[in-house]
């Protein structure tokens, strides 16, 4: 960013734009009118971070000790909601399934990225060819390629995916319609929608290693294996532990694939998390026991974050 | 509030840890030094004497030509098998899934779509959303940015923490208090739900736009700014005489993910907006698709698809360019 800025600033340019300034407002420099038009920018930010973050995050923990139902004033009801919530057996359930969800995730979306992006920065023809077909999937919204998938998933001989795989004798399988199939048949989605986003960054970093490294290691005699495993991967290991975390943040608040192609069957196989406080506030109409769950989600996310951060800080420095 | 807020959780520290690696041009930059006949003789792994070994090419290159048949068939037969199945009769779609071409192709399932499933008020909502989402995304990093960056008052650093902090809490932790404030807004005590509002303010709450802005902002000569205030230009005459026309770069990626972002926002809206004649067409198709026949399901999914599409393969350079600094799902 900053070289782009550089380039930006031709002193000609500057010039120019001092040059078109009007001279009348030389008294509003400094005092009074000078703070108030200062603070006049942080007027739209204050305003909206306040109503729409700020509060809401703090109104989040405060209506997790509530009981409320929108209609009458809330009631603090203590650490009631959250005592509810763990005496659900769903929330198990749910917490089981994200974590599945989040695991899968990782094994078959991690790597996938990567090696393509590795692979796709050795082109030396076509590679904007292969970036956009690479990146189409992501661009299209989640909801489209849920509900086609969901098609594509149809049990039976006649769906799209058996059909495909009866041609090479495979199949039929169950896909959503099987508890143990549904959370890795919605993996795939989301992968599909996802991993277009993951290799763009990976790219953005392997273009961004210095190339004297590669022609150091060469002029070393290292073998090709030798220059991935010695000067790739160290030089790829902070954005690869970033976004590792990014991925499992991100799975672990899972909402759309389960709630439009499986509202968390068969047998609340796929019943995310986050599905569960959709269902607390907006089905059961219990917003305190569904801010009770964001927050311990939120806590959870957090503590993952911190210890990850803090574990992988001593690697990736080395 | 957007789909993207499920990373920025993230993104913010992959954007600070940005800020620790040397500044390297994006990467469309380099590739256009491509040198002739459109082959990139910038180095990777692989050195130009490695691309002339037989062992190399002998497996790199149908490594290269198996991936693209790869992803091609994963990531745009996929789209093409929906733009064909929009226009084929359902009991062909049922029948004959791998038909190359309809056998009578029904152009008109794109018309009933538009008018007799509403899709074409789906998406004039969902225009309409984005619209206003991205301005006030930006109008809050701009602005914010500029007192942040260029400014400085005194309490500038309190608020670019509490902004800041924002980019680390999960979305879901406001979602419910969010849905609750927007039914009675404090003080001024409106209600919100299924209008426009109660998808356009909290769209200002974007932090990673903000901090993309300061950190763009704070690379500005302040030289820049002194000159200009010696010529008696106001803090309003900088911003938009010289940081807004200086800062198009940063304005175009943030303003692109925006509307990639916003377009694709589910949970939010459909909490927000109720009323299904308001709904975008994200939520809209969720809710109808149970109950519609499949030919006019896949056209409207066609239409849905069709407009961020476009704009990505128009705008790819900059998308590109900007997905170095986005999460995942940008």
């Amino acid at each position: 960013m900053t070289s782009v800025v550089t380039e930006r600033t031709p002193t000609a340019s500057a010039e120019a734009a001092t040059a078109a300034l009007p001279r009348r407002r030389r008294w509003r420099r400094v005092g009074l009118g000078h703070a108030l038009q200062t603070f006049a920018f942080f007027v739209p930010g204050l305003l909206i971070f306040g109503y729409f973050a700020w509060w809401p995050m703090v109104r989040s923990v405060l209506l997790s000790f509530q009981d409320t139902n929108l209609v009458s004033d809330p009631s603090w009801v203590g650490l009631e909601n959250f005592a509810n919530i763990l005496a659900d057996p769903l929330l198990w359930r749910a917490v089981v399934n994200t974590l599945t969800f989040a695991l899968v995730s990782l094994v078959i979306g991690f790597p996938l990225p990567l090696f393509l992006a590795t692979v796709m920065n050795e082109l030396r023809r076509y590679g904007g060819v292969f970036r956009v077909l690479v990146y189409v999937p992501a661009a299209v919204p989640p909801v489209v390629a849920v509900l086609l998938w969901k098609w594509f998933y149809e049990p039976g001989g006649d769906g799209v995916f058996n059909r495909i795989a009866g041609f090479v004798g495979l199949g039929p399988f169950p896909w959503l319609e099987d508890p143990s199939w549904a959370i890795p048949s919605l993996v795939l989605t989301a992968t599909w929608t996802a991993a277009g986003g993951t290799v763009l960054i990976y790219l953005a970093s392997l273009t961004a290693i210095p190339t004297e490294l590669y022609d150091a290691a060469e002029v070393d005699g290292a073998s090709i294996w030798r220059r991935v495993w010695h000067v790739t991967l160290p030089q790829m290991r902070g954005v690869m532990l970033i976004l590792l975390l990014v991925q499992i943040i991100a799975t672990m608040q899972t909402f759309i694939e389960p709630y439009v192609m499986t509202d968390g069957g068969p047998q609340d196989s796929t019943v995310t998390v986050l599905l569960l406080i959709f269902r607390y506030a907006f089905v059961y109409g219990d917003y305190g026991g569904a801010a009770a769950l964001s927050v311990m989600l939120a806590a959870v996310l957090a503590v993952v974050s911190a210890v990850y951060l803090r574990v992988t800080r001593t690697w990736s420095q080395s | 509030m957007t789909v993207d807020q499920s990373a920025p959780s993230a993104a913010a520290p992959a954007g600070r840890a940005g800020a620790d690696v040397p500044p390297s041009p994006p990467p469309h930059r380099r590739r256009r030094a491509a040198g002739r006949g459109g082959v990139d003789d910038r180095r990777g792994l692989l050195s130009s004497a490695d691309h002339q070994r037989p062992a190399v090419r002998r497996v790199l290159t149908p490594l290269q030509l198996v991936m693209f048949l790869i992803v091609f068939a994963l990531s745009v037969l996929p789209l093409l098998w929906l733009a064909k199945s929009a226009i084929s009769p359902t009991q062909e779609i049922l029948r004959e899934p791998f038909r190359l071409w309809p056998s009578d192709p029904q152009w008109a399932n794109f018309a009933s779509a538009w008018s007799e499933l509403g899709v074409g008020r789906y998406l004039w909502n969902t225009v309409v959303l984005t619209g206003g989402s991205v301005f006030f995304q930006m109008l809050v990093a701009t602005t914010l940015g500029f007192g942040i960056a260029v400014l400085r008052p005194r309490y500038s650093k309190a608020v670019y923490g509490a902004v800041l902090s924002t980019l680390l809490l999960p979305p879901t932790v406001l979602l419910i208090g969010l849905y609750l404030t927007i039914l009675d807004v404090p003080l001024v005590g409106v209600n919100l739900q299924s209008t426009v509002w109660s998808v356009w303010l909290p769209a200002g709450v974007h932090g990673f736009s903000v901090l993309l802005c300061v950190r763009f902002f704070e690379g500005i000569p302040r030289e820049l700014f002194e000159a200009a205030q010696i010529d008696g230009a106001g803090p309003w005459a900088i911003f938009r005489r010289i940081v807004l026309p200086m800062s198009k770069p940063i304005l175009t990626v943030v303003g692109l993910l925006g509307v990639m972002a916003s377009w694709k926002d589910f949970l939010w809206p459909l909490i927000a907006i109720p009323d299904s004649g308001a709904q975008p067409i994200s939520v809209a198709l969720a809710r109808i698709a149970p109950f519609v026949q499949e030919n006019m399901l896949f056209a409207a999914l066609f239409i849905a698809a069709l407009p961020p599409v476009l704009l990505f393969i128009v705008f790819q350079k900059h998308i590109v360019a900007g997905a170095g600094f986005s999460g995942l799902k940008g």
